[in-house]
């Protein structure tokens, strides 16, 4: 007998396309200054049950992008363009009540700072509950069960005397565990993760990320963590998007970018970092000048007047036209050096490191 | 090693917490530094590592003089500056500078750049020669901005632009030692290494110490040629660059640099430890050894005798750890994982 395997869990409807798809996003805010290109022609996918980490410097466009797929701009000053795919549910133009349905249900998200993402007012118990009971229509009472064993679940001690503890007493560490586990609460197929350890100390990161890790392989959730921290990725992601200004400057597993690194930004982010095994007496290389404004960003590659290569690849192209991510899947970048010229330039420069 | 610059003797800082309704009486107090002892030599670098609230950034301040200690003793140059009065701290100010975490907050955004970088030269009443506009465009070139813009204000400048600012400010007076409190961890990744570079061509060129506080490890490791690892108010390990990354005895060191996220996947191994819960509370540190509470090795000891900082055997000179129970010199040792949703 044949049988025909769905990867996802029995009774999920899926769609022939990939878990979560964004193609060609753009967003555009209206300011007093004029209008900011925080994201341009950006597209992904992730699936089911695998970590995306989006790594960029501030302003790159990586946090916009995920309140996008939230639905959580500021729609009178926003304008967006392309399309969300959620399975077979467009994000875009999905109404207001669509939405609310959705998040916290189905899409969850993690903030950075766990002390402003929760309510001073509430006590833990009820801020998790909450969420429960206006997704599932729980009663209080399990709600509140139901936020114990989340609790329980992150690895907070004696869950049920903090479940009734607010906030402020609890420690940054355990903050972030509680919000994890509020984001958690409905069982959602997608976790988008905002710099969820930049507030934390090392040791609490390191525990965090793998508290992340762990909860996903038992529930089986799509995880986008936003990182400026390639270290963060290495550890934590299965793909990579390396961001700059608003656009994808590479994609691929992490295995692909960390070892073979195609975009000159991606060399020049992992050069600027020192490791624990690196040289100390070599001066770090890192990529000169600063981010673009995206109130006017630069013409051509937005990365061409930081770039070392505009001379190699042609002037012409760098300085006027937008390069585009290729190839179209798998790990690609959006340079116009050619592959042969990429794999020169980074053995001379691992060589020089060396 | 050449002149000891700067020297701190169990050096202690306790802030007063206080509780009371109508009449505050001082309660309890935050064991902020608790008998730190310390060495900067001339033009060296020492870093200090540690998590929030383990009492770095108040050793910076207090080698500084911004504070005062409770006890112990702050010697310059040999000299006791530890209860100074700013009369007496008046001549030693100028060789002290500061370099400070946030460059939004610690430029005045209603004074110009180039009255910012003046402002030492005023106040220490100091006239170099060719006057302080031309001292104040050669600082700005000297951290690798134009020298034209010492007429804009702090908010045209971006972060990492703000902060050679700031080392422009503390170099003003040339000082023979800058205490730098967490300078690069508000700045990008790709800025972030212009400014430490820049740190570096600057103790290389002038020959000034730092002691340079951070709590990454991998940047500390660049910029220092010894290293102190805090915990609590305590220095738990001290020794050489070397020693510290390559050769930890304490267990604390050992957690830390297991959690160093790595960009790396080819790597070997390392040690993989997780500890549980988060630092304890500076008001109520734990008796004995204060990493006990979060430490797999700990026994009845760690409770009841405080471990002194003492050199262990097989380690090298200079290389202190304070542990009853030190683990081997390696950082591929076994996995430890203390966390309870993670075991």
């Amino acid at each position: 007998m044949t049988t025909v395997s769905w990867s996802g869990e029995p009774g999920t409807s899926r769609g022939p396309g990939p878990f979560l798809s964004v193609r060609d996003l753009s967003v555009e805010f209206s300011t007093e200054d004029g209008i900011v290109h925080a994201v341009d022609g950006l597209s992904f996918d992730l699936e089911k049950g695998t970590t995306l980490g989006i790594v960029g410097e501030s302003g790159s466009g990586k946090s916009v992008t995920n309140l996008a797929i939230l639905g959580l701009h500021d729609p009178a000053h926003t304008k967006i363009g392309g399309e969300i795919w959620l399975e077979d549910q467009e994000l875009i133009s999905a109404g207001r009540g669509t939405m609310e349905k959705l998040r916290g249900n189905r899409v969850a998200m993690i903030f950075q700072d766990p002390l402003t993402a929760l309510s001073p007012f509430h006590t833990i118990g009820r801020q998790i509950g909450e969420v429960y009971r206006k997704h599932k229509g729980a009663s209080k009472k399990e709600a509140r069960d139901r936020a114990i064993e989340m609790l329980r679940r992150v690895g907070i001690p004696q869950p049920e005397t903090r479940v009734d503890h607010y906030p402020h007493e609890f420690s940054g560490g355990m903050r972030q565990r509680a919000m994890i586990a509020m984001a958690l609460v409905c069982d959602p197929d997608l976790l988008i993760a905002d710099e969820p350890t930049t507030a934390l100390d090392v040791t609490v990161q390191a525990q965090i990320l793998d508290l992340l890790k762990e909860l996903q392989q038992q529930f089986g959730t799509a995880i986008i963590l936003i990182t400026h921290d390639l270290g963060v990725v290495a550890g934590t992601a299965d793909n990579v998007l390396v961001m700059y200004a608003g656009r994808a400057a590479e994609r691929g597993t992490v295995r692909e970018v960390l070892r073979e690194p195609r975009h000159p930004y991606t060399w020049g982010l992992l050069s600027s970092m020192p490791r624990l095994n690196s040289s100390v007496d070599v001066p770090l290389r890192p990529v000169r000048g600063t981010p673009p404004s995206m109130l006017n960003p630069p013409s051509g590659c937005p990365f061409h007047p930081r770039c070392d290569y505009p001379k190699l690849a042609g002037p012409e192209l760098c300085f006027n036209q937008r390069p585009s991510i290729s190839p179209e899947t798998g790990h690609g970048d959006a340079c116009y050096l050619t592959l042969e010229q990429k794999r020169e330039l980074r053995t001379a420069k691992t060589e020089d490191r060396a | 090693m050449n002149e000891t610059l700067l020297e701190l003797k169990e050096l202690v800082k306790h802030f007063p917490v206080r509780g009371g309704t109508l009449i505050k009486r001082q309660v309890g107090a935050v064991h902020a530094v608790d008998g730190v002892d310390l060495t900067v030599g001339a033009g060296e670098t020492v870093g200090l590592v540690g998590e929030s609230g383990c009492g770095k950034s108040t050793t910076g301040r207090l080698a500084a003089r911004l504070l005062e200690p409770t006890s112990g003793k702050i010697l310059y140059r040999g000299q006791d500056i530890s209860h100074s009065s700013r009369k007496r701290l008046k001549p030693i100010r100028p060789e002290i500078q500061m370099i400070f975490q946030d460059p939004y907050s610690s430029l005045n955004p209603r004074q110009t750049v180039g009255t910012i970088i003046r402002g030492p030269m005023e106040v220490n009443d100091i006239n170099p020669s060719g006057g302080r506009k031309k001292r104040v465009q050669e600082l700005l070139e000297i951290v690798g901005l134009n020298p034209e813009h010492f007429n804009r204000f702090p908010h045209e400048f971006s972060g990492g632009q703000r902060q050679r600012i700031g080392i422009a400010r503390a170099l003003a007076l040339d000082p023979k030692l800058i205490i730098a409190d967490e300078p690069v961890s508000a700045l990008d990744v790709s800025i972030q290494a212009q400014v430490v570079n820049l740190l570096q061509e600057l103790q290389r060129d002038l020959g000034i110490a730092f002691l340079f506080i951070a709590h990454d490890l991998a940047v500390v490791r660049h910029f220092s040629q010894r290293v102190a690892v805090m915990y609590l108010g305590k220095i738990v390990e001290i020794g050489d660059r070397q020693s510290i990354y390559e050769r930890p005895r304490h267990p604390y060191t050992h957690a830390l640099l297991s959690a160093v996220p790595e960009p790396d996947v080819s790597s070997e191994p390392r040690e993989r430890i997780r500890l549980a819960g988060d630092v304890p509370s500076p008001i109520n540190p734990p008796s004995g050894c204060r990493f006990r509470t979060r430490c797999w090795k700990a026994q009845d000891k760690c409770a009841t005798e405080v471990p002194p900082l003492v050199r262990l055997s097989g380690n090298r000179e200079g290389h202190l750890t304070a542990c009853h129970f030190p683990e081997a010199p390696t950082t591929q040792g076994e996995d430890v994982v203390l966390d309870p949703a993670l075991a």
